[in-house]
């Protein structure tokens, strides 16, 4: 199989048939057909232990950290099938990843940024600086640490390492950005700050946004997906899911903050 | 915490059994601690007192450390001049240092970064099996082995020396070095690894770039806690390094380690003789050295810390 030469941004579908998901015997998601379009603010909602995160990692086959996982179904970015990528780093890389809790590598806040373009062969001081500062910019950063670029990123404070993060899976040039309930370390805020910055960013690329915070998915969202425990119960426009229109009675219990 | 009814304090104050455990647990503990201490600095003031002495009354510390001439049994005129010992200890736990890092290093990453499974759960078994060999058992490989080995393979009269005796020495040493610096791997946060895999970094690249910054100080501690192995090592060098004195310039020289000497003429001195106290002075010197490399390494690793 071929994999999809890099031009004419932007782009980033995907397609989700018959995904089921398990840890042993254990279904995390199962059976769920669905698409992520393109330059979508794509929301997924739902309880703890809904499999919102399994879904995530199976995106960008993060699935070797875990041994038990197993899948059936496909998943399709831009047409292909992600199980059949011939090289699998080469998917990642167009997939940036913002995880729950922020990992600041334990490098400098240059470094941590750089890192990705030096692994894809970018050299010059001068490259990177630019990356560099755009990203920080972009991430909504830059004036807070651009007179340490030096000390190390796990010294920033908790908001500044999320968008540390954020900045870092930026530096990708991603066609898709992971996100998984970033905000749950972070002050309102810099979530709000973070939420301008997802806004922007949707011209450019496709975002799965998993949030804890059903207000936070009816301000950004697209479409929303409501998942509970191992089920896709319901995918529909962000607007008629949360106008209270939804056909399901369980969709409009969570919404309303009646369980969760 | 004040009680105006009598009866009270005294209810509160009335000592019940765990009160009496505590303290008798507390008490074995101090004593089980203290004694550790009491046995250290026994050992060193016994040391200090059999070797003092004659360092401040008779040695000649500019001979004892520049010349290359030991000849504690010598009649006429004795000489104590322990720079071919160090030379010989030096050049050999040089060589072994050369074989072990690159060998220990790289079982430790691929132990802790590579290995999966069943296959990790073996190498690590080995590993520690490969650890609890006893030095006199690598001697004897060294003698009956690696001897003939070297005399066919380089043609050369004999093969014991630091060739020898730093292969022997740096495989002992590399099984420990491996455990330790595999710990300090281990001790990388599984999500920086995940961070760094997500963003399209390979296996290596995530080694290279996150793992290996993030455990330096330990790798570096691991090296350390090896070199002061292969120092103080007796058995296994005084087997393998030919045991004669010699500044060495090649590898194929026969030579004589500081400790080695120790062990080998200790049990022939008169106590209380001038050789006798020599030996003791050569003790000071490795239990010196020693010390400051453990410390060097522990600096190191608290260094970690601070960052
Ligand atoms: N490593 C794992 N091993 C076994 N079960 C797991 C593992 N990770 C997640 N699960 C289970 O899968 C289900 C979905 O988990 P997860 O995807 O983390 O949900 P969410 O992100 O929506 O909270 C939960 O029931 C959870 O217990
Ligand atoms: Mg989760």
């Amino acid at each position: 199989m071929v994999e999809p030469a890099a031009e004419g941004k932007p782009r980033a579908k995907v397609e989700v048939r018959d995904l089921t998901i398990r840890y042993g015997a254990k279904a995390a998601l199962a059976n769920a057909s669905f698409e992520i379009r393109e330059n979508e603010i794509f929301g997924i909602v739902g309880p703890a232990g809904s499999g919102k995160t399994s879904f995530l990692r199976v995106l960008n086959r993060m699935d070797q950290f875990v041994p038990e996982m197993e899948t059936e179904g496909q998943v399709l970015i831009d047409g292909n099938d992600i199980d059949r990528w011939r090289n699998l780093y080469a998917l990642r890389r167009r997939i940036g990843v913002v995880f729950p809790l922020p990992v600041g590598l334990p490098l400098s806040v240059y470094d941590n940024v750089a890192l990705s373009p030096r692994l894809s062969g970018v050299r010059k001081k001068v490259d990177l600086d630019v990356i560099v500062e755009r990203c920080l910019t972009r991430a909504a950063l830059w004036d807070e640490v651009k007179d340490r670029l030096d000390s190390l990123g796990s010294l920033l404070s908790g908001g500044q390492q999320q968008r540390l993060t954020i900045a870092r899976a930026l530096s990708q040039d991603p066609d898709l950005l992971l996100l998984d309930e970033f905000s749950i370390a972070v002050d309102p805020v810099t979530t709000m700050r973070i939420e301008d910055v997802l806004k922007d960013l949707r011209d450019e690329m496709t975002i799965v946004l998993v949030t804890n915070l059903v207000q936070q998915a009816a301000r950004l969202a697209d479409r929303t997906a409501f998942f509970l425990t191992g089920e896709l119960v319901e995918v529909g426009e962000t607007e008629a899911l949360f106008g209270g229109k939804s056909e399901d009675e369980r969709t409009r219990g969570y919404l309303a903050g009646r369980f969760g | 915490m004040s009680s105006r009814d009598p009866g009270q304090a005294a209810a509160l104050d009335r000592r019940d059994l765990a009160w009496y455990v505590d303290k008798l647990a507390q008490i074995l503990v101090f004593i089980g601690g203290i004694s550790g201490i009491i046995l250290i600095l026994g050992i060193f003031v016994f040391i200090g007192s059999e070797g003092l002495p004659f360092i401040v009354s008779k040695l000649n510390i500019g001979e004892f450390f520049t010349s290359p001439l030991w000849r504690p049994t010598s009649e006429a005129n004795p000489t104590y001049g322990i720079l071919a010992l160090m030379a010989g200890t030096a050049s050999v736990t040089g060589l072994a240092m050369v074989v072990a890092v690159p060998f220990s290093l790289g079982a430790a990453i691929y132990i802790a970064e590579f290995a999966r499974g069943r296959t990790r759960e073996v190498l690590k078994v080995l590993v520690e099996m490969l650890a609890a060999i006893p030095s006199v058992v690598w001697g004897f490989i060294g003698l009956s082995i690696m001897n003939p080995v070297i005399i066919k393979l380089f043609n050369v009269p004999v093969g014991l020396n630091v060739l020898n005796a730093g292969f022997i020495l740096g495989l002992m040493a590399a099984p420990i070095m491996t455990t330790i610096a595999e710990d300090a791997l281990k001790a990388v946060p599984e999500g920086y690894r995940e961070a760094a895999e997500a963003m399209g970094a390979t296996r290596w690249q995530v080694v290279r770039n996150v793992v290996l910054p993030a455990a330096k100080s330990g790798l570096v501690a691991a090296v350390l806690l090896g070199v002061g192995r292969g120092f103080g090592e007796t058995m296994a060098v005084l087997m393998a390094s030919g045991h004669s004195i010699n500044l060495p310039t090649s590898p194929f020289d026969s030579v004589r380690a500081l400790t080695a000497t120790i062990a080998a003429e200790l049990g022939e001195t008169a106590v209380g003789s001038d050789h006798y106290r020599v030996l003791f002075t050569l003790g000071i010197l490795l239990f010196l050295v020693t010390f400051v490399i453990n410390l060097t390494a522990d600096l190191v690793v608290r260094g970690i810390g601070k960052k």
